[in-house]
């Protein structure tokens, strides 16, 4: 009998190998159809009329005009906005579908908004404003131990609010006939996107069809349809052709994805040991129109005797926030180990030496204490290193580390493991994939587990139609899906293996299957091959279920909880100009048992080059006379590009320590800490903490100023 | 800039043109980036008005001539997408800063959200519909999905693009200048690692093949 628990690493032909996607030939060709590109007969263009002040009371939308202009079939106007008030720009007023997209521009100006201009808040940078609960605690006595250290350092920093901007905007073409309604969103959540909505657009869930096979990227911004997904669907319905609704580029920046900012005002206390013993943080920001959440801090070393924090938010006439790429995590990182950074350089301490004399404060001191040696080593930390300011001439290099933990786990997910008369094998599950090779790994792991080359399964998901997958949010995906597809696969396989073991005259149990045969394991020259076997089940394929469940696999050990990660960053810093170049940065992980090498590294690739573009050059920056986006644009809002980021080395720790853990995901680790790494090394190079990032020329100039190394 | 006020077939001004005129400095131009300024022909006989509404044009696309109506302001990217689905060429920006909608205007990389649709008649237009399939993949395309150089796969046909042309003219080219060369492009998903890897080993793999 097969057994789910994953293979011992010297028997796997596939599961961690260096494997290429399973759609990148479909990828590298352009024949991948993506929400975008999908064009429907008789398909109407939708654009929306939004509001241009972030604060307005509307009196009235008068779409007359509108309606009647060349092309248009439709205008929705949202009748719940009119006395109500708008409380960013870019909120939906009104919504237009035209035979054209030009016609649909076209139209858009013809709308008449009566309205009157409110208050707004913009600013998030002074903690004035805050109007939430303020959240937080106190333990130990955070004062006695900042009177008895031997250095307390104090620091303040900032992180802005930035965009998701996923390249592909959020937006789908939605079609309604004979009573059904298909939707082809980009969305993470094709299993629940239709959640909610079977009332707002009077169809029965029943009736709601989803299909996404590609998605341009969604980075914890696409889990909801939203509502330009329900006026998609009223506007195909009122006109009985399909339409695409897809935001443009300004909207998008401005109201479908936005990260909370964060500032802080942090003491840390440092012992003569070299010890933190105490830290006190004042910490603010804004989620825009949403929550806020105080982001962690202490981040990773929680375990400083003394605390006392604080967080508050503050409510501005922004889009609300939407999870980022490990909610919370870069910002609280950022702010503690710049804290911790310049508490070390305080003390006068080397940063590398502090950070390791202070594992014992984090939850995985051995594994820390491992990946700062390895990447120390990868970035050549011993002869490059310096104390901070110790740089000379006008430009001078530096290195910063910073450290991060993230949680990961698998979500719910169901599979269907199909294994056909003529040996052919599907896969199916209502998951999705959006870029970090979902698809890939679920052949992978239906491939491994049956033996067989991964050519041969053919994996079917992005549709609502196969048993329902959780959202992909938080690094659950993989571990979600690569249990119950491996579970799933187990049960079939097990099928199978009755139907074969009277042929080789032995039970079940004493068979097994690798290299497209079934065998006996005692002896292995008595086997049937995999097709061959297939053939003796009958005209019915063998199918079965699987769910993870997350305690049960867990203790299969087929998934888990909790990675650790190190970055550090190799930087120079003009200090006549300014100008941060990035020279080399470092990422070393673990994730638990990694399915696919290949992919796990772009994963990582990935988040290392997101993280030196927020670290260096994002930000969303707001008009705050009118509340509108000052660069909604791919111009002034700048993307790190092929120049930008310098040399890149990763390494992932695949000893059978971390292996035996299970899977665990990847997505978030590895976009935390950058953003800190860099600040770090810029200090010291610089010889002064930057206090905000992105660490644009004007910063780096401002803070020398300040420090007195420029004058 | 004169020639704008002559009525001519082409509008003579690309909005690329037109938005580098007016932000001088503050666009980056990569290869790619400064490649695309393909100005209109200026046709000086016989000037015609042109719009507004509907107008009938044919292009000439992978070496097949359509025929299709669009509005003198369509743009060549919203003329292969919306009218004729050729749909490899993305939208992104729509402002010519990202790349995502990189073709080939008489073998030359261009944005195709930079150029109007009526001035591209006359040129030959390549999109990555021409280029290689999933079962027989150019050495670029192969090398991609070899160094993983793509995740959303957003970017991915503008960068395919841009890196072709790049290595038309840069057959050997060097780390750096791959770099410089595709600076025009940008990715979301943080992919230009293994972008640069394709491209050395694709450049490999072409002189040393077929
Ligand atoms: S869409 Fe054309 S350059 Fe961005
Ligand atoms: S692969 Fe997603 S934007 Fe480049």
């Amino acid at each position: 009998m097969a057994t789910p628990q994953w293979p011992k690493m010297e028997k796997r032909a596939l599961l961690g190998k260096r494997i290429s996607r399973l759609d990148g030939p479909v990828k590298a060709t352009g024949q991948a159809k993506y929400a975008y590109d999908m064009n429907r007969p008789g398909m109407l263009y939708a654009r929306c009329c939004f509001a241009p002040y972030g604060a307005m009371k509307i009196n009235g939308i008068d779409a007359s005009a509108a309606e009647k202009a060349p092309g248009v079939r439709a205008v929705l106007v949202e009748q719940n906005m009119i006395g109500d008030e708008v409380r960013y720009v870019g909120q939906i007023l009104a919504t237009v579908a035209a035979d054209t997209e030009e016609q649909a521009h076209e139209a858009l100006r013809l709308i008449k908004v009566d309205f009157e201009r409110l208050d707004m808040v913009l600013d998030d940078m002074n903690p004035a404003n805050a109007t939430g609960k303020p959240s937080g605690k106190e333990e130990g006595t955070v004062d006695d131990a900042m009177a008895a250290a031997k250095v307390v350092s104090e620091g303040e920093y900032g992180i802005p609010v930035i965009t998701h901007c996923c390249l592909e905007a959020h937006g789908q073409v939605s079609e309604f006939k004979d009573g059904e309604m298909t939707f082809w969103p980009s969305t993470q959540s094709v299993s629940a996107y239709a959640e909610g909505m079977d009332q707002s657009i009077e169809v029965e869930q029943s009736k709601i069809h989803v299909d996404c096979q590609y998605m341009g990227g969604g980075f914890g911004s696409k889990f909801s349809h939203d509502q330009w997904g329900v006026i998609g669907a009223l506007l195909s319905k009122q006109t009985g052709r399909p339409v695409k609704l897809m935001l443009e580029r300004d909207q998008e920046l401005m109201v479908a994805g936005n990260r909370p900012s964060a500032f802080g005002k942090v003491r840390v206390a440092v012992s003569p040991e070299g010890k933190m013993t105490a830290i006190d943080a004042d910490v603010w920001g804004t989620g825009g129109n949403g929550g806020y959440r105080m982001p962690p801090v202490p981040y990773v070393f929680e375990g400083i005797p003394n605390v006392r924090n604080k967080g508050q938010g503050i409510k501005t006439n922004r889009g609300s926030q939407r999870a980022w790429r490990a909610p919370s995590h870069p910002q609280g990182c950022f702010i503690t180990m710049a804290a911790v950074e310049d508490a070390a350089a305080a003390a006068g301490i080397d940063a590398l030496e502090f950070f390791k004399n202070n594992l014992d404060l984090t939850s995985r001191p051995e594994v820390y204490a491992e990946q700062l040696d390895i990447a120390a080593e990868l970035i050549g930390y011993k002869t490059k290193a310096h104390l901070r300011g110790q740089g000379e001439g006008p430009v001078r290099r530096g290195i910063g580390i910073s450290i991060h933990t993230w949680g990961g786990m698998g979500h719910p997910s169901n599979c269907d493991a199909i294994i056909n008369p003529d040996g052919s094998v599907e896969i199916r599950l209502g998951t999705q994939d959006l870029g970090s090779g979902t698809r890939t790994v679920v052949g992978i792991v239906a491939a491994e587990t049956y033996g067989l080359p991964l050519e041969a399964i053919t994996v079917s998901m992005g549709n609502n139609k196969y048993p329902f997958s959780s959202a992909s949010g938080g690094s659950t995906t993989v571990g979600g899906v690569s249990s119950s597809t491996r579970i799933a696969c187990t049960n079939a396989l097990n099928a199978l293996l009755e139907v074969v073991a009277p042929r080789l005259g032995v039970a079940p149990e004493a068979l097994e299957v690798a290299g497209g045969k079934i065998f006996e394991s005692a002896k292995p020259g008595n086997s049937i091959a995999w097709k061959d076997a297939c053939g003796l089940m009958g005209p019915n394929p063998i199918t079965k279920q699987g769910a993870n469940e997350q305690k049960a696999s867990q203790d299969l050990k087929l998934i888990d909880a909790g990675v650790g990660g190190v970055q550090m960053a190799d930087v120079s810093v003009d200090i006549e100009t300014g100008v941060v170049t990035l020279n080399e940065m470092v990422a070393v992980q673990d994730c638990g048992l990694i399915v696919d090498l290949k992919t796990a590294e772009s994963q990582v690739y990935g988040g290392l080059i997101m993280g030196i573009t927020y670290a260096l050059y994002e930000e969303a920056l707001y008009n705050h006379k009118t509340g509108r986006m000052l660069n909604g644009d791919l111009e002034f809002y700048r993307l790190a590009g092929l120049k930008d980021i310098g040399q890149l080395k990763v390494h992932m720790m695949t000893t059978e320590k971390y292996d035996s853990r299970g899977v665990i995901g990847l997505g978030e680790p590895p976009v935390i800490s950058p953003g800190a790494a860099i600040s770090n090394a810029v200090a010291n190079a610089a010889g002064v903490r930057v206090p905000h990032l992105p660490l644009t020329p004007e910063r780096v100039i401002v803070a020398l100023q300040k420090g007195g190394i420029l004058v | 800039m004169a020639d704008s006020t002559k009525t001519t077939r082409g509008s003579g001004l690309s909005r690329r043109g037109f938005l580098k005129g007016i932000s001088a400095g503050g666009v980056a131009t990569g290869l790619v980036g400064g490649a695309a300024v393909q100005h209109g022909k200026v046709v000086e006989a016989a000037p015609a008005v042109v719009g507004p509404g509907d107008t009938a044009i044919k292009l000439k696309i992978n070496g097949e001539v359509k025929s299709l109506t669009v509005e003198p302001r369509t743009t060549l990217l919203d003329a292969l997408r919306n009218r004729l689905d050729i749909t490899g060429a993305k939208k992104v920006c729509d402002r010519g800063t990202c790349g995502a909608c990189t073709l080939w205007i008489d073998g030359q990389p261009a944005y195709a959200c930079s150029v109007l649709a009526i001035d591209a008649e006359d040129s030959e237009i390549t999109t990555i519909e021409s280029l290689g399939t999933p079962e027989r993949m150019t050495a670029l395309q192969q090398a991609f999905v070899n160094n993983d150089a793509q995740q959303c796969g957003f970017c991915t046909p503008g960068m395919i693009m841009a890196c072709e042309a790049f290595l038309k003219e840069n057959p050997s080219p060097t780390r750096d200048q791959v770099r410089d060369g595709i600076s025009g492009n940008l990715c979301r998903c943080g992919t230009y690692h293994g972008i640069i890897d394709a491209v050395l080993e694709a450049a490999k793999t072409m002189k040393g093949g077929a």
